[in-house]
């Protein structure tokens, strides 16, 4: 009862604040969303334009990169420049896309999911997004310079401590501000999450989106610190000449790659459990059964988190490391692929026998179920410690984390805006167009990506400029591989900026959906719902309440 | 009559079952085997592609074949069936994964033990704080084969390796040298059948020590020594490759490994110490000291297309 009276108190309160900003309960003008705006949604969109603005520049530097390397030969950029470009293309695709598109959604979807008018600290909400343009105009505009960061986005030292000094301070302090907005949305999920449900809602009734972003933000919370105090570290001894993790004075560069990788591994859970969540959510409503097993897929992300801290050395098999350490982390990461496959296997069965409908955003989400399960079964082989001593920093890594984050990820990102769409614009987009990014998404993934494999088995080392003529006809097909998704951007775009202004009127629930965000109007009014809603039935009673969604 | 479910499913299955054998061992992704861990670790692998192919192919095909099975009619605005979960089949997907990475793990510690990983003598770990009780950085880490030791000795001991080779990295090759005949080389020769233990440092920043054909890889690491030990046993010219970015030019850092017969090789060393002899005579006799400038830089004014005669003014 007290809980239930603070929960309503805090809207009120929240309600007082957001009729301060905004008077209008009309739409939105479009100035709000170039402004300090704390309502969610505004942010919500904020967070997914920007990063995808980024996730095109980052698009671009992977095509560069591959255009070098359709030769053996250096013969495009120069390798300072090269190396610039992958160090670049990487931080930019995890901490300027993935991580902030998951924060996207994870804005715009959890106070709607679970009733509520806005997140816990809109004000907090919105620094946490403003820190995100300067940060990644900061760290492109390295380029400028003349010395942008070229150690790679892991930036081991002593290398990243010897090459372009300016470069690497600005890589540090751009980092340092992506991870700060990262840590003070995680707070901002976890308590709106716990606190601002509605009352009728508990932990079991609440959309897996939310347990996705409530394992996300724990994470967050516990690793993002750990890789603060490395960069923190790292920034000394580049810019105070202190040796913490230089050797010339006696400091363990191993030691900065054992933080590093606490956050870093973490990281990549950070990038793909949100986009779990969204599965969950789109894979029931287009094939209109309840999701299966929702109890273990809930519990898998929690078990999915924690065993996520304690894989990290498993990126350091060949740092020198001692071998009982290297089992202990070879069993570890072996056993994450236990829950993993338990939601999976879910989605599989929550598919099966339902009335599964091929459209876009359906048609994402089975292309990730298809495309990550290829990363997960090479991350199962990375983990055995004899093999990955072969492949660790070969081109089989390049594809096993492309499989992963891409396949995965990404495909889960264009599955979720297909699907909420309608939701945030009130208009659907074109299926047709849908279709062909669908196919060309898919078509120039596995091109660009799966002879990668057999390129680090082969003996393809990775963040090389120049490589062994033998393997030219592969690096060809990865190329032109890569084009075809650099193409295959336009058609989205297109189709998102069209549909957003002519396209076809959603309504309130085109998919017939029962999570709370639909039954709310499209897009959602200012406080989301003209009275607070009162659950009526599960988030996936398909089959059950037929009564509740009408025909 | 129609053909029962259980008997398709089954077939299915076999089906299945003999493409991923075949496929694990036929799959073509590997190159030449040179080293006995080689044989080992391709094992290793052949067994996990087999197993993983059977994975894909099971996931692919349920998603595949659900697509065309259940896809929605049109005008069926119909539910499907409410199905909320299966108890025994959700422990039966829990399990069966959980006895595979077991398997796969178990296996795994097998063959990292046979390659020597646990090894004492020849482990991967070796921090210089012997060396030099100066780098306090290292003092942690020094503390570390200590507590290996205890539990590892018993796992695997080994003789000392028949070669040994101390190899050091830096922007952009490889130094090798070996301390039983004082050769050093940027080649690296090593003969069919004995182990080598390669000791790896680095002078500038971490390079990382790999040929493919041995499946085998360690990085070097400023500070401190690694090591890697390895039985070549196919002859042929290979390559060392560094695997771990260490520069702009970091692709272009590599060095030739040969490995050949123990009459091969130990020409080489014959022939590397009598090369080696005459450029260390040279070096004596002309003591820079004692020369003049211009003799001095004679040997690089040619490279640099400089006539003596101009040094010899600039002097004067």
């Amino acid at each position: 009862m007290t809980e239930l009276n603070m929960t309503q108190a805090q809207q009120l309160e929240v309600a007082g604040i957001l009729t301060q900003d905004q008077a209008s309960n009309e739409g939105r003008n479009w100035r709000d969303y170039f402004g300090f705006s704390t309502d969610h949604k505004v942010i919500g969109i904020q967070y997914l334009v920007t990063s995808f603005i980024f996730y095109c520049i980052g698009g671009v530097m992977a095509d560069l990169v591959r255009t070098e390397l359709r030769t053996p030969e250096v013969d495009f950029v120069t390798p300072e420049v090269y190396n610039s470009l992958f160090t670049l293309h990487a931080t930019i695709m995890i901490f300027l896309w993935i991580v902030p598109a998951g924060a996207g959604f994870a804005n715009y979807l959890i106070p709607l999911m679970i009733g509520a008018r806005d997140m816990a600290f809109p004000r907090l909400n919105a620094v946490a997004f403003w820190m995100i343009p300067p940060a990644g105009i900061l760290l492109i505009a390295s380029l400028a310079v003349g010395d942008a960061p070229d150690a790679g986005w892991t930036s081991y030292p002593p290398l990243s401590l010897v090459t372009g000094q300016v470069g690497e301070a600005i890589w540090i302090i751009s980092v340092l501000l992506l991870g700060t907005s990262s840590i003070l949305g995680a707070i901002n999920f976890i308590v709106t999450i716990l606190k601002m449900r509605i009352p009728s809602m508990g932990f079991y009734q609440m959309p897996l989106f939310c347990w996705a972003m409530l394992s996300t933000s724990a994470l967050v919370l516990i690793s993002t610190p750990v890789l603060a105090g490395a960069l923190v570290l790292l920034s000394f001894d580049l810019i105070a000449g202190t040796a913490f993790f230089n050797p010339t004075g006696g400091g363990d560069p191993v030691v900065y790659q054992h933080m590093f990788w606490f956050y870093s591994h973490p990281a990549v859970y950070i990038m793909i459990l949100p986009f779990f969540g969204a599965i969950s959510e789109i894979v029931p409503v287009h094939s209109r059964k309840p999701i299966f097993g929702y109890t273990a897929i809930a519990y898998s992300s929690m078990v999915i988190s924690f065993l996520g801290l304690i894989v990290w050395a498993h990126h350091m098999f060949t740092s020198g490391i001692p071998g009982w350490l290297r089992m202990f982390f070879m069993i570890t990461t072996m056993i994450i692929a236990v829950p993993t496959g338990i939601k999976i296997f879910s989605w599989l069965a929550t598919m099966w026998g339902g009335k599964v409908q091929l459209n876009s955003p359906m048609l994402f989400a089975m292309g990730f179920l298809g495309t990550f399960v290829i990363g997960g079964i090479s991350g199962v082989m990375l983990a055995s410690v004899p093999f990955d001593i072969h492949v660790h920093d070969t081109y089989f890594i390049v594809a096993h984390l492309h499989y992963v984050l891409f396949g995965g990820s990404v495909l889960g990102i264009f599955a979720a805006i297909y699907h909420w769409f309608p939701k945030m614009t009130g208009r659907k987009m074109n299926e047709f167009w849908g279709k062909v990014h669908f196919v060309l998404t898919i078509v120039g993934l596995n091109m660009t990506f799966l002879p990668m494999h057999k390129l680090g088995l082969m003996g393809m080392n990775r963040r090389i400029a120049e490589y062994d003529p033998k393997f030219t006809s592969l690096n060809e097909i990865c190329t032109y591989g890569s084009y075809i998704l650099a193409v295959s951007t336009f058609p989205f775009i297109i189709n998102a900026i069209w549909s957003w202004l002519y396209g076809e009127k959603a309504g309130n629930n085109p998919w017939r959906a029962l999570t709370l965000e639909w039954t709310t109007t499209s897009p959602p009014a200012i406080e989301n719902f003209e009275q607070l809603p009162v659950l009526s039935t599960g988030p996936y009673d398909y089959g059950v309440s037929e009564k509740i969604v009408d025909k | 009559m129609k053909i029962p479910s259980s008997i398709w499913t089954l077939l299915i299955g076999i089906v299945l079952t003999l493409v991923c054998l075949w496929y694990g061992q036929n799959h073509g992704l590997l190159p030449t085997a040179a080293s006995d861990e080689a044989n080992l670790v391709d094992a290793l692998f052949n067994a996990m592609i087999t197993v993983s192919l059977g994975v894909f192919l099971l996931v692919e095909g349920i998603l595949i074949y659900t697509a065309f099975r259940y896809k929605r009619r049109a005008g069926d605005n119909s539910d499907g069936p409410p199905i909320e979960g299966n108890v025994p089949l959700e422990i039966l997907w829990t399990i069966i994964p959980t006895v595979i990475v077991i398997g796969i793990s178990v296996y795994s510690f097998e063959v990292y033990n046979e390659i020597g990983g646990f090894d004492v003598h020849g482990g991967h770990q070796m921090p210089m704080a012997q060396k030099s009780p100066l780098m306090s950085g290292t003092a942690l880490a020094a503390t570390l084969p200590d507590t290996v030791n205890a539990d590892e000795l018993k796992v695997s001991p080994r003789k000392p390796a028949e070669l040994i080779i101390n190899a050091a990295g830096l922007q952009y090759a490889w130094i090798f040298t070996y301390p039983d005949s004082e050769v050093t080389s940027g080649e690296l020769h090593v003969p069919i059948g004995r182990e080598v233990q390669v000791n790896l440092t680095a002078n500038d920043v971490i390079h990382a020590f790999w040929v493919p054909e041995f499946r085998l890889k360690q990085d070097a690491i400023p500070g401190r020594e690694t090591r890697l030990r390895f039985t070549p046993r196919v002859a042929g010219d290979y390559s060392v490759i560094c695997a771990e970015l260490c520069g702009p030019y970091h692709g272009v850092m590599k060095a030739t490994i040969v490995v050949e017969s123990q009459a091969n090789f130990d020409k080489w060393i014959q022939e590397q110490l009598i090369a080696s002899k005459q450029t260390l005579n040279q070096a004596v006799a002309a003591n820079p000291a004692n020369l003049s400038p211009d003799e001095f830089l004679a040997p690089y004014t040619q490279k640099m297309g400089i006539q003596s005669a101009i040094i010899h003014q600039v002097h004067m």
